[in-house]
């Protein structure tokens, strides 16, 4: 019987943070950690070799069922888990293929599609990314253009796909396309194709953002053939693939862990940055925001583990998905605002014109990461679309 | 980690919804608040009958032994349904500082009256505003304090002031020769006084004697109280939001109701942000002045909660006026009510501002 209204972690949930925790520190390699910490850019091989030091610990892919690879943790374990491998500066894992193109599969693939894929997918033999967002289809995402053909046992399909996260490193990509444009409704006609893009005929085009990265891309697709057996779901269900992957967003979706140890790195950072000869981070008008700051993401902490406790208690997940995902990102947001400003006008050197390296690379990388994180408040659902779902869901309007 | 309430607890909640929903109606507020006392003896009595004005007194002095975490469901009802008895004022502060500093005579003579409601009390915080003189074997306490809440219908003072540079603590009654107070009738309906000292006797056996520090009891006590007031403004909060969002359904303009407008949602949406993250706040106080042994890890978890309440407080009440258009700022409508309580709550115990400095002055390590 627990106590009630208790903050805290079980004893057997302490041991298991524990447990991580030490992992982490004996098997997170440093090279890696010191390029998240630093807000460095992560190749396709650093992303790889993350996943696959932890596929080789059996912790890839907690979610999945056991048979094809999963922890069995309960959700409190998987969550501690995911906010451990951020406090600690891990890579990301990208949920493409594990946290996306994967539940799907489990919910409506075939038996040959899961044994094809899911293998691959755990061992990080492929890198998928995203085929959902169109020049006209954002918010609108239903409003997609792209156009799948039958023809015998393929598909020709014709289009582009936009922002499509790292598709210049990826595989394989997953896809929504319309395979029938005569619906009454434009939900109506739409399927779920996974894509080798290594196809003939995809093109990738890199779009470069404000921070000088290259992270997104356009995809163009010029009568790719795609076999129907990589058709997932039902001709014309895409559109209830994408509804089931979007009420199975996760409950790290805040990335609580992620924000604390920035908000640690913001208080170094401030206390060993000077204005008017103090500390900045003695500064009354800093260290108020600073600390607004702090409980923001306390209080999100214990929003978190409300959430959670309700969903342990067998209460579905639904508009509170998207409560996490709202103040989640503004925190985030936030903390790259704070850095920016504790850094000062010196963060707006991105580098030397002669090539050579910056004295501190880590102030240039500050503002890029300032100008890369709004796209956090847009992605996966902007967070005014996450307010449209809360209005509908939680409070009937 | 559980946020469900316990058996008991649901308990409690039941019967004090059943009470409020036979005995404090907002039109029952409404005569309680306007009549010549400003509080109902008869509604005091039935918190009393509950067990309610003994929730969070020591079980061997007539009371539930409950900590703030039992007291959740209490200050909630208050908040949403605007309660002006003066339970925080005497149970929570006042009747805390008698637990933790009185003498077990003392204990023994005023706790049980205070749980059957036969005895009010209330807190004059006074550790700058009252001075003491030594006169023979007694001491003469003098000074002004303003805007005491819940002192107009006390029928013992527990008043802190200032001796020889320390804090102490004392039990005055009322009616002591040199001691007056003049009833007022604040912004959120409550009852308060301003309580002035002229040279009022305290004998020896009216000091509170704490084995601790008094100024240690005397933070205890108001971090106490401000974890309860937290909880209150989340009963607050959740009731102003309820009416907006019920308004926003109902009002027509336009030919429909005006929550089809996104703009007016997206508002409605944050306003629900506020609560959640208030109550999240709320819970960390509650349970920390409850379950935290370490001074400093309770103080800033308090005063965290307390900005994030007070800001919430602010948004949430000031947003409902918004929605509800000129209608909210109507008396008739309950929402304007609770907007007054909130603005109060926003600044009791400490504004947002007291709380930063006070969080910040103790940064170390992260909160929880």
């Amino acid at each position: 019987m627990h106590p009630p209204m208790d903050l805290e972690y079980s004893a057997d949930e302490r041991a298991f943070r524990d447990e991580v925790r030490a992992w982490l520190r004996a098997n997170l390699p440093s090279a890696l950690r010191d390029k998240v910490v630093r807000y460095a850019p992560l190749t396709r091989d650093d992303l790889l070799a993350w996943h696959r030091i932890l596929a080789g610990q059996g912790w890839i892919a907690p979610a999945w069922p056991r048979e094809w690879g999963g922890t069995g943790w309960t959700v409190v374990e998987r969550y501690i888990f995911e906010e451990e491998c951020g406090y600690a500066g891990a890579p990301p894992l990208l949920p493409f293929g594990l946290m996306m193109c994967a539940p799907v599969l489990l919910k409506f693939g075939t038996d040959a599609q899961r044994q094809r894929f899911l293998p691959r997918i755990y061992r990080g033999d492929d890198f998928w990314c995203q085929g959902y967002s169109e020049p006209g289809a954002g918010s609108d995402l239903a409003a997609l253009r792209t156009s799948a053909v039958r023809r015998g046992d393929r598909y020709i399909v014709n289009g582009q796909k936009m922002w499509t996260t790292l598709a210049h490193m990826a595989d394989w990509i997953f896809c929504l396309v319309r395979t029938d444009a005569s619906g009454e409704r434009k939900q109506d006609g739409i399927s779920f194709l996974l894509i080798d893009m290594r196809s003939p005929g995809i093109t990738v085009r890199p779009l470069m953002l404000m921070d000088g990265h290259h992270e997104v891309n356009e995809v163009f697709f010029d009568d790719v053939e795609v076999p129907v057996d990589q058709r997932v779901h039902d001709e014309g269900k895409g559109w209830t693939v994408a509804k089931y992957l979007l009420g199975h967003e996760r409950m790290n979706t805040a990335r609580i862990g992620t924000s604390r140890r920035e908000l640690a790195q913001l208080k170094r950072f401030a206390a060993a940055q000077r204005r008017d000869g103090r500390p900045l981070v003695d500064d009354t008008r800093f260290r108020d925001r600073l600390s607004r700051l702090e409980i923001e993401l306390t209080a999100l902490s214990i929003t978190n583990l409300r959430f959670l406790d309700a969903l342990r208690g067998g209460r579905a997940p639904g508009a509170e998905v998207s409560m996490l995902k709202i103040k989640g990102t503004e925190i985030q947001q936030a903390l790259t605002e704070l850095m920016l400003e504790a850094a000062g006008p010196a963060a707006f050197a991105l580098e030397r014109a002669d090539g050579a390296p910056l004295d501190d690379p880590m102030l240039a990388a500050i503002a890029r990461r300032y100008c890369n994180m709004r796209k956090t408040t847009i992605y996966a659902g902007s967070n005014e679309i996450q307010r449209n779902i809360i209005a509908k869901q939680a409070l009937g309007l | 980690m559980n946020f469900d309430r316990s058996e008991e607890q649901q308990l409690i909640a039941a019967s004090i919804e059943r009470f409020v929903a036979r005995d404090y109606g907002f039109e029952a507020r409404k005569r309680i608040v306007a009549s010549e006392k400003g509080y109902s003896d008869a509604v005091w009595h039935a918190m009393a009958e509950l067990g309610l004005l003994g929730l969070t007194i020591p079980g061997e002095h007539g009371g539930l032994g409950g900590g703030a975490i039992e007291a959740v469901s209490l200050m909630e009802a208050i908040g949403d349904a605007l309660i002006v008895e003066p339970w925080l004022p005497c149970v929570g502060v006042a009747s805390r500082l008698v637990a933790r500093a009185g003498s077990a005579a003392q204990q023994s003579s005023i706790l049980p009256r205070v749980a059957d409601g036969t005895l009010k009390l209330a807190f004059v915080e006074g550790s700058s505003a009252l001075r003491a003189s030594r006169r023979g074997d007694d001491l003469r306490v003098s000074g002004v304090v303003r805007g005491v809440a819940g002192a107009d219908a006390a029928d013992r003072l527990v008043v802190a002031f200032r001796h020889e540079d320390r804090v102490a603590l004392a039990l005055v009654k009322p009616a002591s020769p040199g001691a007056s107070t003049v009833p007022l009738r604040m912004l959120d309906g409550t009852r308060a006084a301003d309580v002035a000292l002229d040279q009022v006797p305290i004998a020896h056996d009216a000091m509170l004697a704490a084995s601790r520090s008094v100024q240690d009891v005397i933070d205890e006590a108001l971090d106490f109280a401000t974890a309860l007031v937290c909880a209150e403004g989340v009963g607050a909060i959740a009731s102003a939001n309820a009416a907006t969002l019920e308004y926003l359904k109902t009002r027509q303009q336009f030919g429909v109701p005006i929550g089809a407008f996104q703009a007016l949602q997206h508002r409605m949406v944050d306003l629900t942000i506020e609560l959640e993250q208030a109550r999240s706040m709320a819970a960390l106080a509650c349970s920390s002045v409850d379950l935290v042994r370490d001074a400093r890890t309770r103080v800033r978890n308090v005063s965290a909660a307390k900005v994030r309440i007070a800001d919430a407080c602010r948004r949430v009440s000031q947003e409902s006026i918004q929605l509800h258009g000129g209608m909210g700022m109507s008396d008739e409508m309950k929402v304007s009510h609770t907007f007054r309580r909130l603005t109060v709550i926003a600044q009791q115990f400490g504004d947002a501002d007291r709380h930063l400095a006070r969080f910040a002055a103790l940064d170390g390590e992260d909160v929880q």
